[in-house]
C-alpha cells in the first residue's frame, strides 16, 4: 500500500504543526499536498524524491543537494549544529554516489545569540569540512529580530561529482539484493533528546554524526555494483527502509537480531517508550547491492571507523509492494511503518 | 540488557507457546488489561504463536485512550488561556478532543509543553512565577504517585501558580465493568504489572472471588506475557479462579506503601468518565478536599461536564471492553489512521488500533 495515496479526502491542516517536519507520514503529506504541487515538482514521470539531484553539465555528472539545520540544543555529546551542517549535506551527496566538491553556508542569526556560541559553531563547521577535505566556497548571513528565530539556523548546500556509471537509487534495486547497515542505530536521536531534556544516563550517549562519503567512495572504487544508498536521518532506519521499499516496489525483509543497538541506547528507548528503529541517526546508511557482493562490501566498509560495524540486516524480496517486514527477536514477523512525526515519549 | 534480554529469549518464548498449546483442551478468551501489554503482544506477534482456540482481547488499560474528550477540550481551553503553560506527556498531544487536539492548539499559538515528569512542570512553575502552569495529570495507578507527589510538593513549597487537570483512572473498577457487561466474553484477566507494583495484588482478590475469574498479575516482556497466559489457561482448565502473580520480581501483595500513602493524601476516589465506555463509579482519582486549590478545573472555572455522545463512528468503546478487535472497525486504516485518528485508540502507542496499524497493516503473507 502506498502511504502517499490515501484514498480519502485530505484532512486539511489549518497551520503547520511540528510533526510536519518530523520525517514521517505528516511530512510526506505536507510535501505531496502543498509543497510539490506548488513548485510543480514530483508527479507523473518524475523519479521519487531522493537525497539529492543528479544532473549533467559540461559532460560531467554532478550531484546537488541542500539541507537546513535547526537543532536544539545546538551543542550535544558527539556533535553540534556546525558539524551536523557539514555531515548532513556531505552524506546527502555521498548517497548519490558523488564525491563532494564544495559547500555553501547560509546563516540566520537571531539578535542576542551569544557571540561565543556562534564562534564555537563556526569553528566546528570549519573543522568538520576540513576533516572531510571539502571547501566552503560561498555563503550568506542574515540577522533577525529577537524572537523571530531560534538563535541559529544553518543551511548548507553541496555539489559533488559522480565518477562512475552506476545509477544509484531505489529504481536500481533488484530482487534478492542484500541490505547492509553501516553501524548501530539510534544514538543521534537519543543523545540530542537526552541533552535537550536533561536526561542523565550513566555515561553520556554520543551522537553518531559523521561523514559517510569515504566508505561510499571506497565501495565504488572497489568496483562494487551498489544499487542504492540511503543515509538514515529523521524517522530512523524504519523511515529509510520504508522509503526504499515504497520507491522500489520491493518488500524489504530484515532481522531484528542483526540490527545493532548500543545497550545504553536500548535502555533509554525502553525507558522512554521509543522504538530504536524510529530514532534519528546522522552517520549511518543502508547499502543495497547484489547479494554476491555483500561480503566484499562489508569488508570494505569495516575498514572505516564510521562503518566498522557494518553488517547485513536483510534482503529485498518480490511481492507485497513496498512493505518492510521485520523478523523479531522472538522469531515472529511484523511490518515496519513510517513513524508519524517526531517520536513521542509515552506516559508509563 | 538485564531484565529485558532474558525475557525476550526466543527459546523460552517457543517453549511457553508450546506449553500453552498442551495445556488447552477447549477455547478460552483472556483479556490483557494494560495497553503496554497490548503493545508488546502486537509488536512481538505473540498472539500469532498462540493456539487457535485462545483469544486475547485488549483491555481498557491505555490512559490516553480512555481520557474523555471533554477533558481534552478542557486542556485545550486552558492552553489557550493567555499567560498559561499547559504541560503534558507527549502522547496526549495528538488525541482528538471533540474538535481539536493539543498539537493543533500549539501550532495556533497555545503554549503547550511536553514534559517527562510532573516534577518538570513544577520546576517550570517555580521558574515562571508570572505564568499559570497546568499539568495534565493522566494515567492509571502507575503515574498517580508521581503526580500526587508533584501536588504535595507544590503545596509544601507554596507554589501558587501550579495546578493539575486530573484525569486519573483506576484499573479494578474497569475490570469489574468489563466482566459485569451483559455481553462479556472475557474468562480470565492478565492484570497490569506496573499498576500492581504500586497497589499490590490484594485488591484483586474480591474481584476474582466475586466473579469466579482467574486474574494473573503479568509483566510486559514476551516471556512475562506468555507465562501469564499459561498460568491463566491452567486456572481455567482446572476450574480455579485465583489471583496469581507472574510478575513477582516487582509486585508484592501489599504494593508500595509509601506511594499509596501519598496517593491517599492528595487524591480521593471519584466516579470517572471513560472515553467510549461511559461513567464507571469509583473508577478514578480527583484531588482531595485538602488539595482542591490545585484543581485546574476550579482555577479556570471549567465545566468538567459529562462525556458527549458517540464519536464519528469510532468503536473504541467496544474494543476497550474486549468485544471487538481493531480490524472489526470499518474505518480502521481508511478513515481512521494515526495521522487523523477518529478515536483515541488510534493515537497512543498503547492503543490497540495504533498497535495494529503500526505492526499489522496487512496480514503477512510471507510469514516463515
Amino acid at each position: 500500500m502506498n502511504d502517499l495515496a490515501c484514498p480519502l479526502p485530505p484532512v486539511e491542516d489549518r497551520t503547520v504543526q511540528l510533526a510536519h517536519g518530523g520525517g514521517g507520514v505528516m511530512m510526506h503529506r505536507l510535501l505531496e499536498r502543498v509543497i510539490f504541487p506548488a513548485l510543480g515538482v514530483g508527479g507523473a514521470g518524475v523519479g521519487p524524491p531522493h537525497d539529492g539531484a543528479v544532473f549533467t553539465a559540461g559532460g560531467a555528472r554532478l550531484a546537488f543537494t541542500t539541507d537546513s539545520y535547526v537543532i536544539r540544543p545546538r551543542f550535544f555529546p558527539g556533535g553540534d549544529i556546525g558539524s551536523l551542517a557539514v555531515h548532513g549535506t556531505l552524506n546527502d551527496l555521498a548517497m548519490c554516489g558523488a564525491r563532494p566538491l564544495c559547500l555553501s553556508v547560509g546563516l540566520i542569526l537571531e539578535e542576542g545569540l551569544p557571540m561565543e556560541e556562534l564562534r564555537r559553531a563556526m569553528e566546528s563547521l570549519k573543522r568538520a569540512s576540513s576533516e572531510a577535505g571539502i571547501s566552503i566556497v560561498t555563503g550568506d548571513t542574515k540577522v533577525v529580530d529577537r524572537g523571530n528565530g531560534d538563535g541559529l539556523f544553518v543551511n548548507t548546500s553541496g555539489i559533488g561529482i559522480i565518477e562512475h556509471d552506476l545509477d544509484i537509487g531505489p529504481a536500481s534495486i533488484r530482487e534478492g539484493d542484500a541490505i547492509l547497515l553501516s553501524g548501530d542505530i539510534g544514538r543521534h536521536g537519543v543523545a540530542v533528546l537526552a541533552a535537550r531534556e536533561g536526561l542523565a544516563f550513566e555515561t553520556a550517549i554520543r551522537s553518531d554524526s559523521a561523514p559517510l562519503h569515504e566508505p561510499v567512495l571506497a565501495l565504488l572504487r572497489a568496483g562494487i555494483p551498489v544499487h542504492c544508498l540511503r543515509d538514515l536521518t529523521r524517522g530512523g532506519l524504519a523511515a529509510g527502509l520504508k522509503e526504499l521499499a515504497r520507491d522500489s516496489g520491493f518488500t524489504v525483509r530484515i532481522r531484528e537480531s542483526d540490527i545493532a543497538v548500543e545497550p545504553q541506547v536500548r535502555g533509554a528507548c525502553e525507558m522512554l517508550g521509543l522504538d530504536p528503529l524510529h530514532v534519528a541517526n546522522e552517520g549511518r546508511m543502508v547499502v543495497v547491492l547484489p547479494a554476491e557482493a555483500a561480503d566484499e562490501a562489508i569488508a570494505v566498509l569495516r575498514r572505516f571507523p564510521v562503518s566498522e560495524n557494518a553488517a547485513r540486516i536483510g534482503c529485498a524480496l518480490a511481492g507485497q509492494n513496498g512493505r518492510v517486514v521485520l523478523e523479531s527477536i522472538v522469531g515472529t514477523c511484523r511490518v515496519v511503518e513510517l513513524p508519524l512525526g517526531e517520536p513521542l515519549p509515552r506516559i508509563c | 540488557m538485564k531484565y529485558v534480554d532474558d525475557y525476550r529469549d526466543r527459546e523460552a518464548v517457543r517453549h511457553l507457546a508450546d506449553a500453552i498449546a498442551r495445556a488447552m483442551t477447549r477455547p478460552w478468551t483472556i483479556m490483557e488489561v494494560c495497553g503496554g501489554q497490548t503493545h508488546a503482544i502486537v509488536r512481538f506477534g505473540l498472539d500469532t504463536l498462540l493456539p487457535e482456540g485462545l483469544t486475547l482481547v485488549h483491555g481498557p488499560g491505555c490512559p490516553v485512550c480512555v481520557t474523555p474528550a471533554h477533558l481534552i477540550d478542557a486542556s485545550i481551553a486552558i492552553a489557550r488561556h493567555p499567560g498559561t503553560i499547559l504541560c503534558s506527556f507527549g502522547d496526549m498531544l495528538r488525541v482528538p478532543g471533540s474538535k481539536d487536539d493539543l498539537f493543533r492548539a500549539k501550532s495556533e499559538g497555545a503554549d503547550v509543553r511536553i514534559v517527562y515528569s510532573p516534577m518538570d512542570a513544577l520546576r517550570l512553575a517555580t521558574a515562571n512565577p508570572d505564568r499559570e502552569i497546568v499539568f495534565f495529570a493522566v494515567g492509571f495507578e502507575t503515574t498517580a504517585p508521581a503526580n500526587a507527589m508533584a501536588v504535595h510538593q507544590a503545596r509544601a513549597r507554596g507554589v501558587r501558580n501550579f495546578s493539575i487537570l486530573c484525569s486519573h483512572v483506576l484499573v479494578p473498577p474497569a475490570m469489574e465493568a468489563v466482566i459485569e457487561a451483559p455481553d462479556n466474553r472475557v474468562q480470565g484477566f492478565l492484570a497490569a504489572g506496573h499498576v500492581c507494583a504500586i497497589m499490590g495484588w490484594e485488591e484483586y482478590l474480591p474481584i476474582s472471588r466475586r466473579h469466579r475469574v482467574p486474574i494473573v498479575v503479568t509483566g510486559f516482556e514476551p516471556v512475562d506475557i506468555l507465562q501469564g497466559v499459561l498460568l491463566c489457561v491452567r486456572q481455567l482448565e482446572e476450574g480455579r479462579a485465583e489471583v496469581e502473580n507472574q510478575y513477582a520480581r516487582w509486585v508484592s501483595r501489599e504494593g508500595n506503601a509509601a506511594a499509596q500513602q501519598v496517593i491517599r493524601e492528595v487524591f480521593r476516589v471519584i466516579p470517572r468518565d471513560w472515553r467510549g465506555i461511559g461513567t464507571i463509579p469509583g473508577s478514578g482519582f480527583g484531588l482531595s478536599e485538602a488539595y482542591a486549590d490545585f484543581d485546574a478545573t476550579r482555577r479556570f472555572a471549567l465545566d468538567d461536564g459529562p462525556e458527549s455522545g458517540l464519536e464519528s463512528g469510532c468503536i473504541s468503546g467496544s474494543i476497550l471492553q474486549g468485544r471487538c478487535k481493531p480490524k472489526d472497525c470499518p474505518h480502521f486504516g481508511t478513515r481512521c489512521r494515526p495521522e487523523h485518528p477518529l478515536g483515541a485508540t488510534m493515537v497512543s502507542d498503547e492503543g490497540a488500533c495504533a498497535a495494529y496499524f503500526r505492526y499489522r497493516q496487512a496480514e503477512l503473507e510471507i510469514l516463515a
